[in-house]
């Protein structure tokens, strides 16, 4: 008997709505939820790769305790009971000695990132990060300095837009189905897009106008802009009149960063740069200067993320149709409630406060403790500041191989005296790992609900499609058990996944049955805008958008430093990492078909440079930075700027267990140092300088 | 290819490669084969800006298909009702005739079974009432299943819609 079951996807953190077909614990196929039509039935390649994912026998099949040295792949085969009390109980010995504020959890952020929580503040540690640190920790901060709300609370309004500014965004190869159809739609109908990025992408294939910036340039581009801009006097002026706050600071700010001066910087014509800002300003407030992902991480990224929402502020865009908007919920849909959290529930104070990190606290003062500075972990471990890190939980992520600087990051892992991983595959960190709670596929388990905010908000669903494949449990059942056993279950009170939903939707009208059709709840039929002209509900002190933050200046950050100008070095190469439509993250370059489309990463070098190099196309290199070398092979290409080198992040996987991406590439985190935005909390992922030279 | 096509807009698509994997996730395919191929070209530099063009090459199920005439165990048919090629499994001995005659080397190399395999657009999808599952599973409707004369109808509509379109708004812009 065939069955159509609507789910959430969970090959890359998007987590698309799919319909999964199943027949006989088969899943025959993925697609895209047919009651959400801006999937247009279809999902990505990683999306039909999950059946692969699901069926694969290189997965990690049991509880397993490590039996030889860290990363020789020598493991016992374990009942849960085992490797759960053996786990318990090695924590409960390093908690007697050193507290539980020595465990850092981390995870990638997801659904059930509030039971993670929760198992933190139960057990009495400050000391959970995500992987959003690494990727965002500065655009969330810009953000909050700004408008009061994090990234992750605003969006694009991608089919009304009539021109979109994309820096780096690889829209087309990160591929958020929903928005990146929306965006084609308005393409077709004459939306124009604007591509800035030192190296040619699908998505610079698909602009209007493709600027070949130089690396690091982003910030001297945007602040000439706005110099046109202002000087032009192309702004919105009612709105910034109405909303911003330090417009007269930023005039004067800008007044010496004219085109001019900005083509020395980055390689555009100041008449570009001058043309842009007039063609933008032409159909305000219908623009997207798009605030994120991917490309120009440096270590004034924070200022880079809050010009972008400068733009967006002058150009009167935030919460306007076509423009950005601040996401709505449950409450904006004229709910009483929110769903219920399990980490609102009242802990125990904890003795000591202190983050490993730092962040909210001493080191990153602004950066958003919900996400923390992971970044900071291998230090905190190696330097035992601000105390001794004795236990990570590495839930379904991979710090070792995600955050740069791989040597200092494998140094500071070897010295815990306890690594517990959970995932679904062998990574790098799990390879590493003391004992492994494998995890359920994200087709095998249910999950706690999802919050959907947006101009339509929903509740969205995850329900389990097939029965688990191997031994494997669903991360909220592990972190239930561990916490009964270090005494502190009384905080995770469901035994099914059912239990989870039904307190979630307690104190809505909401109920379970009311998925079951269509995979989510809507609480929206139309979507809700606020009123431009006197309804915005910017949460910043002066409950506006703060070109001069409350934020940063409270606590001695300057809004608008003066610009510095990026170094140079011209026997060298600015590394650059990024992204592909095969792989999400670290994740996935071992499923069996998704590793056969892209197997391996290459660097990208210039023509130019690589001839004077004697490098030709497909040749063996070496690339090394003060961080690492490793050795690959070469793409000469004219796509990519001369100071620039580009390789694809998640490759040169060591883990012996993951015999198809075994030794393929070399680890962006190998090469890269450690830089990092010391205001944001982002590490500088595209900063770093690297040499090459022919094998 | 029968009675139907399979059409690219080589603007929508991303090169994404999700027709081919579906192809062989969802129809047993091995890794190597490739039934239904997506070609794309670029992105590379052409006067100075950066273009990509994409084209979907699935079997075209031929009015004389040479693979047919050439298979000597009459392993390969047309199907009467809508003109698909397709391999009868059990009678394929594996000599790769076929393979051979095809000037497109269409059918591939099964090296689990020792036999010969096509595209056959999904025969049982669309007895279904479905789209072979490439065209299915592309996420930007990038890929276009259907009658010649029905894509063509689709076609000059929405070209001729977008043409009427800017000649209203153009008209309510000088009133």
């Amino acid at each position: 008997m065939k069955k159509h079951i609507n789910t959430l996807c969970f090959m890359c953190s998007v987590r698309c709505p799919i319909q999964v077909e199943v027949e006989n614990e088969q899943v025959i196929s993925i697609r895209g939820n047919p009651h959400v039509p801006a999937m247009k039935g279809g999902v990505c390649p990683k999306g039909v790769a999950a059946v692969a994912a699901l069926n694969d026998t290189q997965r990690i099949q049991s509880p397993l305790i490590r039996t030889g040295e860290r990363g020789s792949g020598q493991w016992k085969r374990v009942s849960w009971e085992d490797a759960l009390d053996y786990t318990a109980d090695r924590c409960k010995a390093i908690f007697d000695t050193y507290g539980a504020k020595s465990a850092v959890y981390c995870e990638r952020a997801n659904l059930i990132s509030d039971i993670s929580k929760s198992f933190q503040k139960a057990i009495g540690s400050p000391n959970h990060f995500t992987h959003d640190t690494v990727c965002k920790g500065s655009i969330n901060t810009a953000c909050r300095s700004m408008i009061g709300y994090t990234d992750g609370q605003i969006n694009a309004d991608w089919t009304h837009a009539k021109h979109v500014v994309l820096y780096g965004r690889n829209v087309f190869e990160s591929v958020e189905i929903k928005a990146m159809n929306s965006f084609m739609a308005a393409l077709e109908k004459g939306t124009k897009l604007t591509y800035i990025d030192p190296r040619v992408t699908i998505t610079a294939a698909k602009a209007h106008d493709y600027k070949m910036i130089r690396p690091g340039g982003d910030l001297a581009f945007n602040y000439a802009l706005m110099n046109v801009i202002i000087k032009e006097k192309l702004y919105d002026a009612p709105y910034v009149k109405r909303w911003v706050e330090g417009f007269n600071e930023l005039s004067r700010f800008v007044d010496p960063y004219t085109p001019e001066w900005a083509e020395k910087e980055t390689g555009i014509p100041a008449a570009e740069i001058v043309s842009l800002a007039r063609e933008v300003s032409r159909v305000k407030p219908a623009v997207v200067f798009h605030y994120g992902y991917r490309g120009s991480h440096h270590p004034t990224e924070v200022y880079f993320r809050r010009s972008i929402l400068i733009l967006n502020a002058l150009m009167g865009s935030i919460e306007s149709k076509g423009g950005l908007f601040i996401k709505k919920g449950l409450k904006d849909a004229g709910y009483k409630a929110g769903l219920r959290t399990f980490s609102s529930q009242k802990f125990p104070e904890m003795e000591d406060k202190r983050r490993f990190d730092g962040c909210g606290q001493d080191k990153f003062p602004i950066a958003d403790p919900a996400h923390g500075v992971g970044f900071m972990f291998p230090h905190a471990v190696i330097h035992e500041d601000p105390y001794p890190i004795k236990v990570l939980f590495a839930f379904r992520y991979d710090p070792l191989l995600s955050n740069p600087d791989y040597n200092t990051n494998l140094k500071a892992l070897q010295k815990l005296d306890l690594i517990v991983a959970s995932d679904v595959n062998f990574g790098a960190t799990t390879a590493l790992a003391d004992v492994i709670l494998p995890e359920s596929f994200f087709l095998e388990r249910s999950d706690p609900l999802q919050m959907g905010s947006g101009l339509k908000p929903a509740i969205n669903r995850r329900i389990a499609c097939v029965r688990p494949r191997f031994d494997t449990k669903p991360m909220w059942w592990i972190v239930k058990q561990l916490a009964d056993r270090l005494g502190v279950g009384q905080y995770f009170p469901y035994d099914t996944a059912e239990d989870i939903w039904k307190y979630q939707l307690a104190d809505l009208d909401i109920k379970i049955e009311d998925f079951d059709e269509t995979g989510f709840v809507s609480l929206s039929d139309k979507a809700i805008w606020w009123d431009r002209n006197d309804g915005i509900n910017f949460k910043t002190p002066s409950g506006k958008i703060e070109v001069v933050s409350d934020l940063m200046e409270s606590h001695g950050i300057p809004s608008l430093p003066a610009y510095q100008p990026l170094d140079r070095q011209p026997d060298a190469f600015r590394l650059m990492c990024g992204r592909c439509v095969a792989h999400t993250n670290v994740m996935t370059q071992n499923n069996l078909y998704l590793n056969h489309l892209v197997p391996e990463n290459r660097l990208w070098i210039n023509e130019r440079r690589a001839e004077e190099l004697r490098i030709a196309d497909g040749d063996r290199i070496e690339v090394a930075s003060g961080a690492g070398k490793g050795e690959m092979r070469a793409f000469v290409t004219d796509l990519i700027h001369p100071e620039a080198a580009f390789m694809l992040h998640g490759f040169g996987h060591k883990e012996i267990d993951s015999k198809r991406s075994y030794g393929k590439g070399v680890a962006d985190a190998l090469l890269q140092e450690r830089l990092y935005d010391r205001i944001g909390g982002s590490p500088a992922l595209d900063h770093t300088w690297i040499t090459v030279k022919k094998l | 290819m029968g009675d139907y096509i399979i059409t690219t807009n080589p603007n929508r698509c991303i090169a994404c490669h999700a027709c081919e994997i579906a192809c062989k996730s969802e129809k047993n395919i091995p890794l190597e084969a490739t039934l239904g191929k997506i070609v794309v070209l670029g992105p590379k530099m052409v006067n100075g800006k950066p273009k990509m063009s994409s084209v979907f090459v699935p079997c075209f199920h031929c009015e004389k298909a040479w693979c047919l005439e050439a298979c000597p165990t009459e392993a390969i048919r047309r199907r009467e009702k809508d003109g698909l090629v397709y391999i009868i499994e059990s009678l394929c001995v594996g000599c790769k005739a076929c393979i051979m005659a095809c000037p497109w080397h269409i059918p591939q190399w099964n090296s689990e079974t020792g036999k010969a395999i096509k595209c056959d657009l999904c025969m049982d999808r669309i007895d279904q009432g479905l789209e072979p599952a490439c065209v299915s599973v592309c996420p930007t409707d990038a890929l276009s299943f259907g009658r010649p004369e029905e894509l063509s109808d689709k076609t000059r509509e929405a070209y001729a819609h977008g043409l009427l379109e800017r000649n209203l708004s153009a008209t309510s812009v000088r009133l």
